[in-house]
């Protein structure tokens, strides 16, 4: 083990010359794709997509809008709390709100409002993904790439609304009706409501916007002054939950 | 220089024996994770990070060790800890290796553990953490293996090694940060996110990293011929009060900023760990409040132990405080400050944890690698430091 300087000096210079030959030569075989890291999305930068939710007019027991989503992204059903995997659901007002829902309100806190991803203008969960897995697109929405996903879950820590879920086992064998031109996931990795990106894309509302007969959810351009969306915000009173977090939801709460 | 390590009588072959067959029990159930994932593990959509990050955490600071004898010994010229400085860089090694196979342990999908090298995100701190733990753990087999050979062979050590030492200063505390960082830069949730995370990381890491080490040298001196001397323990026992005071200081200081402030966010996590929480309909979660009440009478009870220096240079009552407080450390950073801070969850939930089997005999293999390195490196240190003299 007795080093010289100059075997010191040139093994270490074989060992850089290996590392950059062998990320060379992993480019040559795989393509610039393995390497670089810029997904390719359709993306409008212009825009900004953006969800007004009208809980008043939701019917009581309706759930087409959870059971739309669900069956479309293949959304497994466990059948238990620890494995849950939600991507949108019926959530107490007072649980999405916390202080700000006073005892007074009695059983208007137990509202059942919809819940899911808020697609933040400034997500905490894709600032610590380590291997950009999760990152947020041109126009807003928040994304998963469960082909790159670790299932390390620091996005789940960090997350401060409980949105996001963990494939803590194979999603498959509870898949009861498989969408196949959607990916299914594989065991451990992370997933969430992705605001339907593969619809938006095809210039689709979300599925739930489409499927909800009382028209309680408007999706849509958020930089667009014109737009229903910004007609609503304008109009109607609107509250978003834990905003002193600097988060930007651009899903909005009319009250 | 290894075969040292490989040259002992049969209590030495049986430890080693039993030191394998729970790193075999410990991949038997690994293997079991890979097929089925996460959920044989206690942990559920609301605690997403359980025992493996909290002991991610915990020897984090124990790897602290090293850094709390080179400091005196490099910049102070503190000679006694001569003997044995080299006894924390091992200890050092373990307990990061441990550090890395938990942070694979828990991923669910470990398979791409290296897509953190492949796509770096210098805005993710766990990036950070992969950089200066595996620095670390580097910085450590060099600089130990480099100095033990050269005392083996009675020279001075190389001088290219001497600024590394100098490095695995400030790396020391950037593992520690950085690791504190991993948890104390997240929105919502309370418990993580104080601006004190990162020194209460480097107290508590002062604390247990020296109190294991006392432990551990004084099996060195009952089951080796080596004498690592009553002087060096006696400072690290000096060194293990003072940082378990501030680290109980710390906690203090958590506690009134909460409850004084009256915040319910600051407080729910607090009250979780040491009185329990109520449910929505009544429910009382409670599980880990007697082992933080545990955690802090030990705590207290072990500072009480060796604050005297009249008591301290008693060897057994100085292994008794070491052995207290780190069981308190642990308690409080292995298993409270991680579950904690996910509970209650981000909307309000109560989740309770309790680990699993399977989880545990994982993590009983990962230790027993932690303990073997330790075993392997300590036999290889104290036979030449005896031979040496």
């Amino acid at each position: 083990m007795k080093f010289k300087r100059g075997q010191f000096i040139k093994l270490s210079a074989l060992t850089a010359a290996f590392a950059i030959g062998g990320k060379k030569a992993i480019s040559l075989i795989a393509g610039n794709e393995l390497l670089a890291d810029n997904h390719k999305t359709k993306a409008d930068p212009n825009k900004r997509w953006g969800m007004a939710v009208e809980m008043g007019k939701c019917k009581e027991g309706c759930e087409k809008c959870i059971d739309a989503c669900h069956t479309i992204h293949n959304v497994p059903d466990h059948g238990n709390p620890k494995d849950e995997i939600k991507w949108i659901w019926k959530e107490k007002k007072s649980k999405i709100f916390g202080e700000q829902v006073h005892p007074y309100a009695e059983k208007n806190a137990d509202k059942p409002f919809l819940y899911m991803c808020l697609h933040c203008d400034e997500p905490p969960c894709t600032r610590v993904c380590p291997v950009n897995a999760t990152f947020p697109r041109e126009d807003g929405i928040v994304m998963m790439d469960f082909h790159r996903c670790i299932g390390c879950r620091f996005c789940m820590a960090a997350c401060p609304y409980g949105v996001r879920n963990f494939n803590f086992k194979d999603p498959r064998p509870n898949i009861e009706n498989p969408n196949y031109s959607y990916p299914s996931r594989s065991m451990g990795v992370v997933e969430k409501c992705n605001f339907c990106n593969e619809r938006v894309d095809e210039g689709k509302v979300p599925a739930c916007v489409e499927v909800c007969p009382e028209k309680v959810l408007t999706f849509g351009d958020l930089n667009d002054e014109n737009s229903e969306i910004r007609q609503i915000l304008r109009t109607r009173e609107t509250i978003q939950p834990k905003t002193e977090l600097g988060t930007k939801p651009s899903v909005f709460y009319v009250v | 220089m290894i075969e040292r390590a490989l040259r002992g009588n049969k209590l030495y072959w049986g430890w080693v024996g039993l030191l394998l067959a729970a790193i075999g029990v410990g991949i038997i159930n690994y293997m079991e994770q890979l097929k089925t994932g996460l959920t044989i593990t206690g942990m559920s959509r609301d605690i997403t990070w359980g025992f493996y990050i909290a002991q991610l955490t915990f020897f984090v600071g124990v790897a602290a060790s090293a850094v709390m004898m080179v400091i005196p010994y490099y910049l102070h010229d503190y000679k006694k800890f001569g003997k044995t400085i080299i006894f924390g860089e091992f200890l050092a090694v373990a307990s990061v290796t441990m550090c890395l196979l938990f942070v694979v342990a828990d991923m669910g999908q470990p398979q791409r553990a290296l897509f953190v090298m492949f796509y770096p995100r210098p805005n993710s701190i766990l990036f950070w953490d992969f950089v200066v733990l595996n620095g670390y753990l580097f910085l450590n087999i060099i600089i130990g293996w480099v100095t033990l050979e050269a005392e083996k062979n009675q020279v001075a050590p190389p001088k290219w090694v001497k600024p590394l030492i100098y490095l695995s200063i400030p790396w020391a505390v950037s593992i520690h940060t950085v690791t504190a960082f991993l948890i104390a830069g997240l929105p919502g949730r309370h418990l993580w996110l104080t601006a004190i995370m990162a020194p209460r990381f480097l107290a508590s890491a002062f604390a247990a990293g020296p109190a294991l080490l006392i432990i551990l040298l004084m099996i060195v001196k009952k089951f080796s011929k080596f004498d690592p001397g009553k002087e060096p323990i006696q400072t690290l026992g000096k060194i293990v009060t003072y940082a378990m005071i501030t680290n109980l200081f710390f906690y203090g200081l958590e506690f009134f900023t909460a409850f004084y402030s009256n915040i319910p966010g600051h407080m729910h996590s607090l009250e979780y760990l040491f009185w329990g929480l109520h449910g929505d309909n009544g429910e009382v979660y409670n599980k880990l409040v007697p082992a933080m009440w545990t955690s802090m009478t030990l705590g207290i009870l072990g500072i009480a132990l060796i604050i005297k220096p009249s008591m301290r240079q008693k060897e057994t009552v100085l292994l008794i405080g070491a052995v207290m407080i780190f069981a308190a450390t642990w308690i409080d950073k292995g298993l409270g400050l991680i579950i904690g801070g996910f509970i209650p969850n981000p909307i309000g939930y109560v989740t309770e944890y309790t680990i699993t089997t399977p989880e545990l005999l994982i993590s009983i293999g990962i230790w027993s690698i932690g303990i073997l390195i330790v075993t392997l490196g300590f036999k290889m240190a104290a036979s030449i430091k005896k031979e040496v003299g």
